[in-house]
């Protein structure tokens, strides 16, 4: 195809201004490595076969930091639901959505249907969250904590143990099938398929009691809806994290779309620096700094990025911002005794203004950035309140619409409404239900003596109320409805209207 | 399109499509999405070889697996009437006020009587049994035959001049067309009626129209007018009037009579069913 005579003319072309072979020296004592950024634009035709990437292991404090907040985050995910709470009655684990009963626990919190504005609310906050952090750091999220991110550094983490690091992995790729080579893939997929299988397992554990689940799971008598998710979860985990990898987040994912609106000249991006680097060449032991860049062409940035891009083409929709090259770049620079951060985090605007010898500092307080914050805090604010003010008794009225009244014989009329009162104390609680608003008028419950309502513990209760009285002058009239706990005389009432024939 | 264009900052080809200068690039697809759609051929037409698919002229292609939706409902309905059966079983064996007396019994006897309702009695009761004109409300506390739990399971079982054996009767004279009565003596006694329950204008009419009434009306709807269930003559003092309030009405059905039809329901709906009407019927807010 010519496309691919093309990509492949221009490749060839880019190869002559690099001009030398890999594995040269390129300074003293750094080696050109021996690779190509695979998903660099030019390289890319119709119906593109994918080019695997053996990202080398890179050393640093950006690595530190990610491998730390892999352990946070799978410790996070694996541990939490065997953590328990005592909660006095109902279940004793601390997380747990209890899809069959309808009620989510969080520690102390305890959502119920009703409430499900505060899922809700804390989706929002995250959201916020998310695009606070985008305005400011770049994709730090696809960088360090989204799943995606976490799994597939893990399971390069056990392909490197298992099958050493990037040059042997390739030298294995290449060698033809025998027995160590059959061993050590088929080690290196069980591995990535016990730990999804893993993964799926601890999904479960949040939506059933962990310990009678793990039980149920040891002697096969686990429900078929865990065996499903388990399967579903441990799938994905290992085609995700496993086997699609970059192309996830390149082809797959819509948040890096999304982020390109988020950005602007003031986000702290992973960075090339190309003010500092350019013009690149390699150096020779001994050679001048002066009328030429840092970057010696080693193209260790390249080699330890799990995307497959060169940071030196410029923000690409590829980059997950993982600081992988800023780590690989500042052992290059150290070694060949130039200052750090050739690459690193770094504003367009700053980026700008070196170009002019200039500096600009980073402005944090943008108007993004305060108004992502300012939302923030006004929504965790509603939502503590929210989930302070909740009491134990709810009254919801439903009026009966269909018939809006029935006359009676003694000419009076009866109005119908449905209450549904919630009762979330850990007892059983008797209420009584009161008019006010209608004169001489009577209350019945429905299949009740008295008008007063039993709802057991953590539970919902709807009763038929029939209210009569003489018809109201205008044909309805307003009045409310109360409920009182006779235990501690808590009231909660509901307005509502009496209604009878119209004049 | 014979020759393609070259985006020149990304490289890539151009589709050729164009808005307001904003060019559709071409990009390349990976090759495992092809794959992707590759498979998802196969996968339909595995799917046509497995499953019901194709059409023809007598019929359509069963597939292998020989599934059918209608029967899966079939399955579904089954499994629904066998879970219902440990109640259903019960309320046929249990008498009315037992049923009454237990939760998860009236429970499920309100749910069925309600759809029951809803079926085959709203046409004419209307759908919250507010009833209209001719057809009684069975909400309200005025009851024609009486509205304890077996007398509305008696009603419902052997309908109202349905022409059962068992069937509720009676039947009010056609007092003018049968010439028993004037136009005369009709206006008095239908002054009267409406001075039962406080409505009468010509006092002086209602009074001649007293004598009439206690001769012809009072065997049936009482000497206060306060009807009765024995015959199922309406009450006639009170507020609710099954064929309207006013002086025109009454004198319409003196003169010509009218009664309602109820059809029975005994051999149309199971005995079950019947018990779940009468007590989701005495459950709307007039039950005795």
């Amino acid at each position: 195809m010519p496309d691919d005579k093309m990509t492949k003319l221009e490749a060839l072309a880019r190869e002559a201004v690099d001009a030398v072979k890999p594995g040269v020296e390129v300074a003293e004592g750094v080696q050109r490595a021996d690779v190509d950024a695979v998903n660099r634009k030019e390289e890319r035709s119709l119906y593109q076969r994918r080019a695997r990437i053996h990202p080398k292991r890179a050393y640093g404090t950006f690595r530190q930091l990610k491998w730390l907040i892999m352990v946070m985050t799978l410790g996070v995910y694996y541990v939490t639901p065997w953590l328990r709470w005592d909660r006095g009655t109902g279940p004793d684990q601390a997380v747990l959505l209890d899809l069959p009963n309808r009620k989510f626990y969080f520690f102390f919190v305890e959502i119920w249907p009703q409430e499900i504005y505060l899922l809700t609310g804390i989706l929002i906050i995250s959201a916020l969250a998310l695009f606070l952090f985008t305005s400011l750091f770049g994709r730090v999220w696809c960088g360090y904590s989204c799943p995606q991110t976490v799994w597939t550094d893990l399971f390069i983490a056990v392909e490197r143990y298992i099958e050493g690091d990037r040059n042997a992995r390739i030298r294995l790729d290449k060698t033809p099938w025998n027995f160590s080579k059959l061993s050590k893939k088929f080690s290196k997929h069980s591995v990535w398929l016990i730990i999804s299988v893993m993964t799926g397992g601890a999904w479960v554990f949040y939506f059933r009691d962990a310990p009678t689940l793990l039980v149920e799971l040891a002697t096969f008598q686990a429900p078929m809806a865990a065996l499903l998710f388990i399967g579903i979860f441990a799938f994905t985990t290992y085609a995700l994290g496993g086997l699609m990898r970059e192309q996830v987040c390149i082809y797959m994912c819509p948040w890096p779309r999304i982020q390109g609106a988020m950005f602007d000249e003031d986000s702290l991006l992973v960075t090339y620096r190309d003010q500092r680097g350019e013009p690149r060449a390699a150096h020779k032991k001994g050679e001048s700094w002066e009328n030429r860049g840092d970057c010696i062409r080693c193209r260790q940035c390249v080699v330890v990025c799990p995307m497959g891009i060169d940071i030196r083409d410029g923000p690409q929709l590829e980059c997950i911002h993982c600081a992988l090259c800023i780590d690989a770049c500042n052992a290059v620079m150290a070694k060949i005794g130039r200052p750090p951060n050739l690459i690193g985090y770094e504003t367009f605007r700053n980026l700008e203004a070196s170009k002019a010898g200039d500096y600009a500092p980073v402005r944090f307080f943008r108007p993004r950035v305060i108004v992502y914050g300012v939302l923030i805090g006004a929504l965790s604010l509603l939502m503590v309140y929210a989930l302070l003010s909740r009491d134990t008794l709810t009254l919801s009225i439903l009026r009966d619409r269909n018939p809006l009244f029935v006359t009676l014989s003694d000419g009076t009329v009866r109005n119908g409404y449905t209450l549904k009162i919630i009762n979330r104390a850990h007892e059983t609680r008797s209420f009584r239900v009161s008019i006010t608003g209608v004169s001489s008028s009577k209350l019945a419950i429905v299949g009740e003596r008295e008008a007063i309502v039993q709802v057991s513990a953590d539970d919902i209760r709807s009763a038929k109320v029939f209210v009569s009285g003489p018809p109201p002058a205008d044909g309805k009239q307003s009045m409310t409805i109360t409920v009182t706990d006779m235990k501690d005389q808590r009231t909660v009432g509901e307005a509502t209207t009496f209604r009878g024939p119209e004049k | 399109m014979a020759t393609t264009e070259r985006d020149e900052i990304s490289g890539q080809e151009t589709t050729g499509h164009e808005w307001d200068g904003i060019k559709e690039l071409d990009s390349p697809l990976p090759r495992w999405w092809l794959m992707v759609m590759y498979a998802c051929i196969v996968w339909g037409v595995g799917y046509w070889v497995l499953y019901p698919a194709w059409p023809h002229m007598s019929g359509y292609t069963k597939g292998v697996f020989g599934y059918s939706s209608r029967a899966e409902v079939a399955a579904d309905i089954g499994a629904a009437n066998d879970a219902r059966k440990v109640f259903a079983d019960r309320i046929a064996s249990a008498d009315l006020e037992t049923i009454r007396q237990d939760p998860k019994l009236m429970e499920f006897a309100l749910a069925g009587g309600k759809s029951a309702y809803g079926d085959n009695c709203a046409g004419c009761h209307g759908s919250a049994a507010q009833g209209g004109k001719g057809y009684p409300n069975l909400s309200d506390d005025d009851w024609l035959w009486g509205g304890s739990l077996e007398v509305i399971q008696q009603t419902i079982r052997y309908g109202i001049r349905s022409g059962h054996d068992e069937t509720r009767d009676s039947e009010m004279p056609a007092f003018g067309r049968d010439e028993v009565l004037s136009k005369e003596q009709i206006d008095q006694v239908a002054e009267f009626v409406l001075s039962l329950s406080g409505q009468a204008k010509d006092a002086a009419a209602a009074q001649q129209g007293a004598p009439i009434y206690a001769e012809q009306c009072v065997d049936c709807h009482g000497e206060k007018g306060q009807g009765s269930r024995e015959f199922g003559a309406p009450n006639l003092a009170d507020a609710i009037w099954l064929f309207g309030r006013d002086g025109d009405s009454i004198r319409a059905i003196v003169t010509n009579s009218r009664k309602g039809v109820m059809p029975h329901w005994q051999g149309r709906l199971p005995e079950t069913t019947i018990k779940q009407l009468a007590i989701y019927i005495h459950a709307l807010g007039g039950g005795e």
